[in-house]
């Protein structure tokens, strides 16, 4: 399957708009978003799991993204899904993508977000007493953690 | 046992995998509130000999015959945290060579003299940089190497960051640059060689050196 092709396949499954760009972006809602990643895996062929992360848009909420590619044919993917203003939950990739455990847990040590059926949702970098969620544009770099700061 | 006693009372073994009972038990064992008797003795009985007769030339000349002792053996333990460690382990080898000062990279703490932190010191990090120093014997030196270990250097605003490991253990000397080269933190080692060679365990403070103050 070309890129070409999936890029149809998507656009016709899904009902969204998806320029012809490397890598395709598709914008889904939340309540696709296992949905679109099990498509792209078993359908797209996209068998490896580049990357998860947020982006925190202020007002407008958390934005998820992960990158899928397909590597013998050429077809990559960036995945996006906003969550909306003052959600913090998804779902999980991991049913889908094995890969996307760590990666999940380092979204919730950054950012907070909760993946629902995340089998293991725990801090991975921080500490495990560590208050706040650091890359959220609302978290002061200044907030005191004694006796270090 | 008969069937109305009370239950015997089963104290679960202790465990260790929270890092936090760990720590309690170490602030347990660590606080000493009759302080340190073995050098008060050793204060009470050199103040005796200060005080008699002539015997001054021997509480000085043996205070100076120690710190030569100590200074000619600095055994640093390895403790390289980032980009400084490898400019550390550098003076460690042969072409800085720092067993011509006596100095012995150890990889034990509990045998060492000196920790020389080099590199950034994470908060995630601190706690076992404090457990290490704390199991280094006395009298014990800390060098703080390249600018993160100073005062945070360009993570200073990060989130993660102590902003110099001065907040977690008392450092002797500080060696700037990012990272220092070994020239740099062969100058340092030598600056705490003079410290130490007017090192005094009786309390009273070191004259000002005029090298390193």
């Amino acid at each position: 399957m070309t890129a070409e092709q999936a890029r149809a396949s998507l656009a016709s499954t899904f009902g969204v708009e998806i320029a012809a760009a490397v890598p395709m972006v598709v914008i889904v809602t939340p309540d696709r978003w296992e949905e679109v990643a099990r498509y792209a895996k078993e359908t797209l062929g996209c068998r490896f799991f580049n990357f998860l992360t947020a982006v925190d848009w202020k007002e407008q909420g958390l934005e998820v993204v992960a990158r899928v590619d397909n590597l013998e044919e050429n077809v990559s993917l960036m995945l996006k899904t906003k969550l909306g203003p003052g959600v913090n939950n998804c779902a999980s990739l991991t049913p889908v993508y094995r890969g996307a455990n760590w990666m999940e847990r380092e979204c919730f040590d950054m950012f907070g977000i909760h993946f629902a059926n995340h089998p293991d949702l725990r801090r991975i970098l921080l500490d495990d007493g560590w208050e706040g969620h650091p890359l959220l544009k609302s978290y002061a770099v200044d907030t005191p953690h004694p006796p270090y700061r | 046992m008969a069937l109305n006693d009370p239950p015997i009372p089963v104290i679960p073994a202790p465990i260790w995998r929270n890092f936090k009972e760990l720590q309690e038990w170490e602030l347990l064992h660590k606080t000493r509130p009759e302080g340190d008797k073995h050098s008060a003795l050793f204060e009470s009985v050199t103040e005796g000999i200060h005080s008699f007769p002539g015997g001054f030339v021997v509480t000085t000349a043996a205070d100076a015959f120690l710190n030569w002792a100590r200074k000619s053996s600095v055994w640093p333990v390895t403790f390289g945290l980032a980009c400084c460690a490898i400019e550390m382990m550098a003076t460690f080898c042969s072409r800085f060579d720092v067993e011509r000062l006596g100095m012995v990279p150890w990889a034990s703490p509990r045998h060492s003299d000196l920790m020389i932190v080099s590199g950034t010191v994470t908060i995630k990090m601190a706690p076992m940089l404090l457990r290490i120093y704390d199991q280094m014997p006395d009298p014990k030196w800390a060098v703080s190497m390249g600018s993160c270990a100073n005062s945070g250097g360009p993570f200073r605003h990060g989130y993660h960051v102590v902003k110099g490991v001065d907040r977690v253990i008392p450092v002797d000397v500080y060696v700037p640059g990012c990272p220092p080269p070994p020239e740099s933190l062969l100058n340092g080692l030598l600056l705490l060689q003079d410290q130490i060679a007017h090192f005094n365990k009786t309390g009273r403070k070191a004259p000002a050196n005029e090298k390193v103050d």
